[in-house]
């Protein structure tokens, strides 16, 4: 987590106006509808929605991993002020893995099942740092197995994936990303296909590791629990942008988004039993029209008249929480910059 | 069987589980000359009373799965007892077996998987009925419309595919496919896994009005703590192919006796980020249910381990606190 004596000024990552789309046969997907969302170094941002609503997108444009049918139409990806959109595939690649890494929900999807894990972990060390000899790169990757709690880091080394268990499967996945040190780690549903005690274990090394190495994480996650434990900020997305934005502690306690409210109402884990829970009417909107007013006003029971006519702004409701709900159409717009001029306006 | 897994309540015993294991067995190695057996479900006893909500959560590999399998006869009964209203389950063959296909309905994780890609909601609702000769003809679609209706689809819908389903609603039509042969008891196996929350949300209330509406049982089989809270009237915490604890929901989230079961409890990550969960993180990975360690099966990873543990295994039985609490953990009575 963040270290809050730090000046709030550094960001690593600024994501503004970002705007992707698919071709599909059924006719152009807008799976973003410019998102913002900005990332400070050492701090922990939770990206949280229901599926569909372009989380892994948003992730994946970071990386510049969309792939044809898919296209960036719009919008500008700042990582320490370059802009990911306009450098060259060598440029990007050099950035893969070294500064960015990011780590999928699926460990053993991602792992090569025919090489041993050690080496799998030593090869990210030797791409992106050549001179360090093999035996070297091995030594840090059996010291980060180490890290991760794993009994014998030597003997699990040698293993295939396939001898894995999902738990260490993802410690080795992680492993694999930590292991290069990259300014921003993106964890895509980390500990979702894991068990609860797993994943508590997971989540207790992480944020261990993180915060050792410094590293600014980008947490996708559909479990709000995990956000309200690891994250500083969140930003709620639906429907293909984000609706509210805040420190953790804001969002969850005070939510002023109708979407998270509802969202944050519809988890049994709290409820009671004797009564229905709440559920939020209707379905997710189809993506294949471009959005031309609120995406979330058809299920919204606080929807008025211009829900259904205009795209609501952000709006600035004080620190860093903002929502784009014409609800707080008195409230200042939260300027585009991301959260320097929310900042600066709360 | 007396006493212990007695079910809640005065309400009649519907289905009663003694002494249940179903252990597959395994060939591995290089010519599969290797054997060991896989205890899924490694001696359990159970009582359901009509009417009534069983949460079964546990990690991946408890048997609990499993153990819903054998009492709808998918999984082999290697010993003990299923009995279903008095009568015996294990083994049966022919019209007894067809007669269970009907009383007890299984409803799958995936609602993807688990409906025909090319039948139409009419023939997927209504296959049940004709196989058990329940209705011929027009008959048939006013039932499976009645049904379809009381779980939010109207005539549009008959003579779609499930492709064109969302996944709630897909698990809608599982369950219309399910409630249309008046079964008495339903096993629902991570019904809600594989939704959104709001989505969830939605099939969860559903569940809970048409199981007082149809006087339904569940088994209601989940490693979500939070959904099974908010379902279940008793629940059953499964380890390595064992009940461990088994007690009414309050019970259970308010005085957890079992260490399995507190840690189980410490690992829900909370809602409130003011107020962090005192987590208990458990060491090591859930071992495999291929030879099972012979004492406690919890033994390995307990915190609270003693000599007594790794010797012998501990029964599920009321050791501390209310009459139908029932723990099988040494150190519990104490």
């Amino acid at each position: 987590m963040r270290d809050p004596s730090r000046p709030a000024s550094d960001l690593l990552l600024q994501v503004e106006d970002l705007k992707v789309r698919f071709h599909t046969l059924r006719g152009v997907v807008h799976a973003l509808e410019g998102v913002t969302f900005h990332l400070r170094r050492q701090e922990t941002l939770g990206l949280a929605g229901e599926t569909g609503c372009g989380k892994s997108v948003t992730a994946r444009s970071i990386l510049r991993l969309i792939e044809p049918p898919g296209y960036i139409s719009q919008g500008r990806i700042a990582f320490e002020g370059r802009d990911i959109l306009k450098l060259s595939q060598a440029e990007v690649r050099a950035l893969r893995g070294s500064q960015i890494s990011m780590i999928m929900q699926e460990p053993k999807m991602a792992l090569n099942p025919v090489i041993r894990v050690g080496r799998q972990v030593a090869e990210t060390l030797l791409i992106h740092q050549p001179g360090l000899g093999r035996r070297a790169a091995r030594a840090q990757a059996v010291e980060m197995l180490a890290q991760l709690g794993i009994a014998s880091p030597g003997r699990m080394a040698r293993r295939y994936p396939h001898e894995l268990s999902g738990g260490m499967a993802q410690r080795v996945m992680i492993a694999m990303m930590l292991v290069t040190r990259p300014k921003l780690l993106i964890a895509d549903e980390p500990t979702s296909a894991l068990d609860v005690t797993i994943q508590a274990q997971i989540m207790e090394l992480m944020k261990d590791l993180i915060r050792e190495i410094r590293t600014s994480v980008l947490m996708i996650t559909h479990d709000l629990g995990i956000m309200a434990e690891s994250c500083d900020r969140v930003a709620v997305m639906y429907a293909g942008s984000v609706v509210e934005e805040g420190p953790v502690r804001a969002v969850l306690k005070n939510p002023r988004h109708p979407y998270t409210r509802g969202l944050l109402k519809t988890v049994p884990d709290n409820a009671n039993p004797d009564q229905p829970l709440f559920s939020i009417k209707g379905n997710v909107p189809s993506l294949l029209r471009p959005q031309t007013h609120c995406r979330f006003a058809p299920r919204c029971e606080e929807a008025f008249d211009r829900c259904r006519e205009e795209v609501p702004p952000m709006y600035s409701l004080g620190g860093e929480h903002q929502a784009a709900c014409f609800l707080h159409h008195r409230a200042a717009p939260a300027r585009p910059a991301g959260g320097v001029g929310a900042a600066e306006a709360g | 069987m007396n006493g212990p897994g007695r079910a809640r309540g005065s309400g009649r015993t519907l289905l009663e589980v003694g002494r249940l294991q179903v252990h597959f067995p395994l060939r591995e190695g290089l010519f599969r000359g290797r054997r060991s057996v896989v205890k899924a479900v490694n001696g359990v006893n159970l009582d359901l009373a009509r009417g009534e909500i069983l949460g079964l959560v546990g990690e991946s590999g408890c048997g609990k799965t499993s153990l819903g399998l054998a009492v709808v006869g998918l999984a082999p009964v290697t010993s003990g007892r299923i009995e279903f209203k008095g009568r015996s389950l294990v083994g049966l063959s022919g019209r007894q077996a067809l007669e269970r296909s009907r009383s007890i309905q299984l409803i799958f994780q995936d609602p993807y998987s688990s409906l025909h890609p090319r039948k139409t909601v009419c023939q997927l609702v209504g296959a049940g009925l004709r196989i058990h000769g329940l209705a011929q003809g027009p008959r048939v679609d006013a039932l499976v419309l009645e049904m379809l209706e009381r779980v939010g689809f109207s005539l549009e819908h008959l003579y779609r595919y499930a492709h064109e389903f969302s996944g709630g609603q897909r698990q809608r039509i599982a369950l219309a496919r399910a409630l249309v042969l008046k079964p008495e008891l339903l096993i629902l196996d991570e019904p809600t896994s594989a939704l959104d929350v709001s989505v969830q949300a939605q099939i969860l209330n559903l569940l809970k009005e048409l199981q007082a509406e149809f006087n339904l049982t569940y088994i209601f089989i989940s490693h979500d703590l939070g959904v099974v809270h908010y379902v279940s009237h008793r629940i059953g915490v499964m380890y390595l192919g064992h009940i461990v604890e088994l007690g009414t929901t309050a019970e259970i989230f308010l005085r957890p006796r079992h260490p399995y079961t507190r840690i189980l409890l410490s690992s829900l990550p909370s809602l409130d980020p003011d107020n962090p969960p005192q987590r208990q993180v458990l060491e090591g990975d859930p071992p495999t249910p291929i030879n099972p360690p012979p004492g406690c099966p919890f033994a390995p990873r307990c915190p609270e381990v003693r000599e007594i543990c790794a010797k012998e295994k501990p029964e599920l039985i009321h050791r501390a606190g209310p009459d139908g609490h029932l723990t099988a953990c040494h150190l519990s009575s104490a």
